[in-house]
């Protein structure tokens, strides 16, 4: 583990010495109104700064280490592993297939075509539509226009964004994920047929299926009903850590803190919840059994919210740990060249290298405890819809005017 | 909003498509019988540990037959013994007492023999008197009888006895 932990080190310094794929945007989003004047102000030298970082420059100001954590959290539609040369740039990895749909229809290409250009500047024509590749989303050119034209928030006036099926690194992310959990835990249910004692990587994966069947599906669903949602917990179980774990290594997917990941998670918690909801459950929504009436209408909307909230909170919490740790991982390692003048070359990578050790072994924990949580909530408000509830009092009453209403 | 502009739909839906047809995959490949084996192996498991726990039952119930049966032999021997021992003690009561009667029987007969004898000896004393008395009286009765008026007497003497009675 140790051994990993220092390769993703070296390889991430390498990375930020030769990298010339950031594009350094110092936007700030969240309070537009507060700091126009600024946020005028950094949109203007972004520009300068993506240019020039573009240009050919090495990742070394303030700024550009900003934009390259920034690129780095976003998704990509080239599997870049790291770049060298100052003037010359040269990219080492591998394009990926773009599949985007189009006002003209669905578009097939290789994201080579792009050039590794991240600002809008060039240009793909397929097939009748014209693509560009702005923050690594895919616009598309409104009819008759041949060049990007950008507003004052940079961003783009004649072109809008395009339904975007791409291969992108986070698909293959997923895929590789998916492909491990496939290997492993079908090697697993092999290595049952030859006796009931599992051999290999098996010895190591069965106890973490008994762990997520005893830790954390039985205790929350029950006894009798946990079988059912086994399958969905386990997978979701082992394909948030083995992809918050691809996301410690130098390779450098961010599956799991991608917004549109995490809301596709909590969706499947939130429809699965839903859909196995009983009586009790909904009854516990839009009429709270034994609180006076006046109660059960003010808890209504209450009951309603959280329906969506619980889902809210997992797709916020596995979303925010995960990029949270892989800017500090990143901005640790960026101490090296912030502190280089403070400190010395050697000081600021020391300080760097211990800090990065340090939050990295962190990190190793966060990806097991976001999987985890993850996991333990969903099974928990899975338990409270399917919950057999034990009101009998209540029940015997209901049953009883359900009787005199059929009487009548 | 930046995280709503990063939102990207296209890898929601490819998320949403891989993550079905992982659960599916997983499901019937790897979940499913992983967990039939794990049950199966954890009722093995279970039942080993009952057929044990049956057999330990089993063997104490054994151990516990085993001491019914040596403390019944046990108290068969003591009972054995007890009456060994009431049985020689009826006899040398049942002895004695045969021979206190026997001793008291021949201690009987020793006195009837006894009596016996000295009725005889008194029998034969009281022949050897009363021989020596006839003896006697024969020698007085010869000296009285000697001279007839005497005789004569005698017989009137006897005679007015005679009429008296």
């Amino acid at each position: 583990m140790k051994g990993a932990q220092l390769l993703t080190k070296i390889f991430a310094i390498l990375v930020l010495v030769v990298s010339n794929t950031a594009f350094a945007n110092t936007e700030k989003h969240e309070d537009p109104a507060q700091h126009h004047e600024q946020a005028h102000d950094d949109h203007a030298s972004a520009g300068h700064h993506g240019a020039e970082a573009h240009g050919g420059g090495e990742i070394d100001t303030k700024d550009e280490i900003d934009g390259y954590i920034k690129h780095h959290l976003a998704d990509s539609h080239d599997f870049a592993l790291f770049s060298y040369g100052d003037k010359e740039r040269h990219h080492v990895g591998f394009p990926l297939p773009v599949i985007v749909s189009t006002s003209k229809g669905l578009r097939v290409f290789s994201s080579s075509k792009f050039h590794h250009n991240d600002d809008g500047h060039q240009i793909v024509e397929a097939d009748g539509v014209n693509l560009v590749k702005i923050h690594s989303k895919i616009y598309e050119l409104n009819e008759g226009a041949h060049t990007v034209t950008f507003d004052a928030e940079h961003h783009p006036t004649n072109a809008h964004k395009v339904l975007d099926f791409s291969i992108t690194k986070n698909v293959v992310g997923m895929l590789v994920a998916g492909l491990l959990l496939l290997l492993g835990f079908g090697s697993l249910a092999k290595s049952y047929k030859k006796g009931p004692i599992p051999t290999g990587v098996g010895r190591f994966l069965e106890p973490l299926v008994i762990f997520v069947r005893d830790e954390i599906a039985k205790p929350n669903i029950g006894e009798k009903k946990y079988k059912k949602y086994m399958p969905y917990l386990l997978t979701v179980f082992f394909f948030i850590w083995v992809l918050n774990l691809l996301g410690l290594t130098p390779i450098g997917f961010n599956v799991t803190g991608n917004i549109a990941v995490t809301v596709c998670l909590a969706i499947f918690t939130f429809i699965i919840t839903n859909v196995s909801g009983n009586k009790d459950y909904w009854k516990h929504i839009f009429w709270m059994p034994s609180v006076p009436v006046p109660m059960k209408i003010v808890l209504m909307p209450i009951e309603i919210l959280g329906m969506f909230t619980k889902p809210f909170s997992l797709l916020i919490r596995l979303f925010a740990n995960i990029t949270a740790g892989h800017a500090v991982v990143m901005g640790l390692i960026a101490v090296a060249y912030v502190a280089r003048e403070a400190l010395g070359v050697a000081g600021g990578f020391g300080v760097s290298f211990l800090l990065t050790m340090f939050i990295s072994l962190i990190e190793l924990l966060v990806a097991f405890l976001q999987a985890f949580i993850f996991t333990m909530l969903s099974s928990l408000f899975i338990g409270m819809a399917v919950e057999e509830h034990d009101h009998h009092h209540d029940h015997d009453a209901e049953g009883h005017g359900e009787l005199d209403n059929s009487v009548i | 909003m930046s995280l709503i502009n990063d939102f990207s739909p296209g890898l929601f839906i490819m998320q949403a498509i891989i993550l079905v047809i992982l659960i599916l995959l997983l499901g019937k490949f790897a979940w499913k019988p992983i967990l039939n084996s794990l049950n199966e192996r954890e009722e093995g498991i279970q039942d080993a540990l009952d057929a044990a726990e049956n057999a330990k039952k089993d063997l104490e119930n054994l151990q516990a037959d085993n001491e019914r049966i040596l403390n019944e032999a046990r108290a068969e021997r003591d009972g054995l013994l007890k009456d060994a021992r009431e049985m020689k003690a009826s006899i040398l009561a049942k002895a004695e007492e045969e021979a206190t009667a026997q001793t008291e029987k021949m201690i009987a007969q020793a006195k009837e023999v006894i009596a016996a004898e000295k009725k005889a000896a008194v029998a034969d004393l009281k022949n050897q008197v009363a021989g020596l008395s006839v003896e006697i009286a024969e020698k007085v009765v010869k000296t009285e009888l000697s001279d007839k008026d005497k005789q004569l007497a005698l017989v009137e003497t006897l005679l007015k006895e005679a009429t008296l009675n």
